[in-house]
């Protein structure tokens, strides 16, 4: 039915799924810092933070991918002319990460402020008055109990995320989008090789939904609700 | 190293106005049916008969759940593989891009709008509605006066989130050869190869009218939800 296309296809949902993983990682690490910076008592601090999630927040994640990819081509080429090397051509892999990485790090930024906000003050000056490092303090008492109010928020994201990544395959990226592009081509069934894509797509949203409704129940392991 | 040449924005600034009235147009129109669609379709959604909410629900489900540059990319190339759509009255329509992405972006944006309003709607206080139906309401009169409104209004901060991804998701229409306002930005690049140019000016095209959008959303939501902000401390 696939034409042997479906080997293929298989390796591009590989590619997807790397690129949406790292760039979730990557992007918890940036909004983590982001929402440090954002929650210091410095102005200096405050500022650039701002400034990052508002501009990121404002542009379409295909310019910020075009400009990125595009531009670091022609920062690379300068340099690498300016010292009389070989021409260094930019994986799209790289730019696309970097890009979904830079966008979703700013949306992470503003869901970890609120988390952290949300958890009262109190539970910080106990873990002190029990005399924890703040590092300790960070494992131990703010973490875990950020990351039940931070839950919705990452399962948003981390969704509209993943279907960000179809976005890479306009930069010539082969994830599985680009297969079943080619694949449609190749056989002149267009029509099934994007749906087959639609369908793993939904496959990934689901799985991912089931594992982050776990998460939840892990994190909200000491919270009452009310039975209605 | 780098020279930026800012007069390769001002001679293509013609180029670049279509292309944002492209992308005004696209997103207006699509957003607006998206919504017109989304009333009825959110209030099936509710339905307590699961063989009126399942199908909504299944819809919804689908263009939530699949990237929208692949819902367009099925909608202009995956179609036109069968023969009796190209031989049907709607291809006139269904080869022309810019229809495909009118109807592509509509249905993606009235799948999220259609939960957006049943959640609204799932929300209202059940007081509200049954005392509405002892003064004798009907059931169209009912979602006319006190269940749209009312869900409505609730849904102005979501939907306006709604509205910026829509906008921001309009620029996927360049991968079907329009040239909106990214469109216009990718055939500069290819023109004069000065990426910077191109698309840092018409990122800051799209930040000024996402700012412009947050803050229309701002006012709507002091003007109409004024009655559920707290209480003022005395």
């Amino acid at each position: 039915m696939f034409n042997g296309y479906l080997p293929a296809i298989l390796a591009g949902v590989l590619t997807t799924l790397e690129v949406a993983l790292l760039a979730l990682l990557l992007s918890i690490v940036l909004g983590l810092i982001g929402a440090s910076l954002k929650l210091s008592p410095f102005a200096w601090l405050r500022w650039p933070a701002q400034l990052y999630t508002t501009l990121m927040r404002g542009v379409p994640d295909l310019v910020a991918m075009l400009l990125l990819f595009y531009g670091m081509q022609i920062v690379s080429n300068a340099i690498t002319e300016a010292n009389g090397l070989a021409q260094w051509e930019i994986d799209p892999y790289v730019a696309g990460v970097i890009t979904l990485s830079l966008i979703y790090g700013a949306y992470f930024s503003e869901t970890f402020r609120g988390a952290f906000l949300a958890v009262p003050a109190g539970q910080l000056e106990a873990g002190q008055a029990y005399g924890m490092t703040r590092a300790q303090v960070f494992r131990r008492v703010l973490f875990p109990q950020m990351m039940r109010f931070a839950l919705p928020g990452i399962s948003n994201n981390w969704l509209v995320l993943l279907k960000s990544t179809a976005i890479v395959t306009m930069i010539g990226l082969q994830d599985m989008t680009w297969m079943a592009d080619q694949a449609g081509r190749a056989t002149r069934q267009p029509f099934l090789f994007y749906m087959l894509v639609c369908l793993l797509y939904l496959v990934l949203t689901a799985c991912s939904q089931c594992a982050l409704g776990a998460l939840n129940k892990r994190y909200s392991l000491g919270v009452r609700h009310a039975e209605i | 190293m780098l020279d930026l040449q800012p007069q390769i924005i001002l001679d293509n600034l013609p180029l670049f106005l279509q292309g944002l009235l492209l992308t005004l147009q696209l997103t207006g129109y699509s957003l607006l049916i998206g919504l017109l669609l989304a009333m009825p379709l959110a209030r099936l959604r509710v339905s307590r008969n699961r063989w009126i909410s399942q199908p909504v629900w299944a819809f919804t489900y689908f263009f939530r759940g699949t990237p929208m540059l692949l819902q367009l990319l099925v909608l202009y190339y995956g179609l036109a593989q069968f023969e009796w759509v190209r031989h049907s009255l709607f291809w006139p329509y269904l080869r022309e891009p810019y229809w495909c992405a009118l109807i592509a972006f509509s249905l993606n944006t009235c799948a999220y709008t259609t939960e957006i309003f049943a959640g609204a709607m799932r929300n209202i206080p059940h007081g509200e509605i049954e005392a509405a139906r002892a003064y004798g309401m009907g059931a169209l009169t009912l979602l006319r006066r006190i269940i749209l409104p009312s869900a409505l209004r609730r849904s102005i901060p979501a939907y306006s989130n709604e509205v910026i991804l829509m906008l921001q998701g309009s620029s996927i229409a360049s991968a079907v050869t329009l040239l909106d306002l990214t469109g216009a930005g990718r055939s500069v690049y290819s023109d004069y190869y000065a990426p910077f140019e191109a698309f840092i000016f018409i990122g800051l095209l799209y930040m000024a009218m996402t700012f412009a959008l947050v803050g229309l959303f701002k006012w709507l939501e002091l003007r109409y939800l004024a009655y559920l902000a707290p209480r003022p401390q005395r």
